[in-house]
């Protein structure tokens, strides 16, 4: 059953992806993600494209494989190991949302100038309007170039699909909670399998595979 | 022996479950694919930086992403065959999973198509609309003055 309703959720994550295609494609204009995602926490302005996604990406694949670890130890019911590799799993979910909700932080308040009707003014991206458009040639504030509002629907894509995945991420990290204190009781021990954490792990790496896509549809290309 | 009374046991107690595992002695296999999977997301990385770094445009921009896109799916078999042990099931189990995604080819094809359709149409018959776009602002400001 976990495989019907994954493929379901795949085709809930394929529409909002292609959706997000067609209207890109449309557009005569679309941001460089090179330009819109390159801060880092903690390193001010400095200029480093996809480096913190590049670590996100990191941390879901590296939690990824722990929770395949975690279905490893409990094909051998073992419980300490499954209990071990939970809770790195647990840990590596709980960066994973820490990080996104840095990046969407720094993303809305984090300011740009733009020029919107001949007035220059400071805007973050929200889902009604972004400060990605082409530059101003030869038009300065502050030091920084003045750029004009980039595509509306940049914002609502963005937040919308890695919002719905953020979401994904945060349901499997309580389901992973909820296994591991299942774990902890002995519940598994009592049934003689451990396959709760089966199912758990399969949707753990779909979330994975969902985020392999947004990676290349939001960052790479 | 004593392997082959578990995997029977186990098939009695979850009837979801279509195969029997391999009794796996070790870890090896998953962190070959964890090192696979490392490998190819730098190298989807590389690519990525470099079309920044070189600004690459027309063909070789496409290329680059084209070779994005496939390392994304090497990505994904990995992680459905092995991490989820799809490639360990049985034929029809994999066979349901994976043919309706077909479907996708088409969307792809026919939604992307539409997007590229749309964006002609504009820029054929909706002239003052583009122009507002590729023009900055201040370009023609100063005209209507």
């Amino acid at each position: 059953m976990m495989w019907i309703f994954l493929l379901s959720d795949t085709f809930t994550f394929g529409a909002l992806l292609i959706s997000y295609g067609t209207i890109r494609v449309s557009q005569n204009y679309w941001p460089d993600p090179n330009h819109v995602f390159n801060a880092f926490p903690l390193m001010g302005h400095a200029n480093l494209p996809l480096a913190f996604v590049s670590l996100m990406t990191f941390i879901l694949i590296m939690s990824s494989v722990t929770m395949v670890l975690a279905v490893h130890e409990g094909h051998k019911r073992n419980r300490a190991g499954v209990e071990k590799w939970l809770l790195w799993t647990i840990l590596g979910g709980s960066l994973f949302l820490s990080c996104q909700a840095w990046e969407w932080t720094h993303m809305i308040t984090g300011s740009h100038a733009v020029l919107v009707d001949g007035q220059i003014k400071e805007i973050g991206a929200t889902i009604t309007q972004n400060p990605y458009g082409p530059a101003v040639p030869g038009l300065m504030h502050d030091g920084h170039a003045v750029t004009t509002p980039g595509p509306v629907g940049f914002g609502g894509f963005f937040f919308g699909i890695t919002g719905f995945h953020g979401f994904h991420v945060f349901s499997g990290v309580c389901l992973l909670v909820l296994a591991f204190v299942w774990t902890k009781m002995g519940r598994f021990d009592n049934l003689g399998h451990y396959e709760m954490i089966e199912k758990i792990g399969l949707y753990w790496h779909f979330v994975d595979l969902v985020w392999v896509f947004v990676f290349l549809c939001f960052y790479l290309i | 022996m004593s392997s082959h009374e578990h995997h029977t046991e186990h098939g009695v107690a979850s009837p979801e479950i279509t195969f029997a595992h391999e009794p796996a002695p070790n870890t090896k296999r998953i962190w070959k694919t964890f090192w696979i999977l490392l490998v190819l997301t730098i190298a989807e990385l590389a690519l990525g930086l470099s079309h920044y770094a070189f600004h690459l445009e027309g063909f070789l921009l496409l290329f680059v992403k084209g070779a994005m896109i496939i390392l994304s799916l090497c990505k994904a078999v990995y992680i459905v065959s092995i991490f989820m042990h799809l490639g360990d099931e049985i034929r029809n189990m994999r066979l349901t999973v994976l043919v309706p995604l077909l479907l996708f080819i088409w969307f792809i094809l026919a939604f992307l198509w539409d997007g590229v359709a749309w964006r002609n149409l504009r820029n054929r018959y909706d002239k003052p609309a583009t122009e507002q776009q590729a023009v900055p602002h201040d370009q023609h400001k100063p005209k209507a003055d």
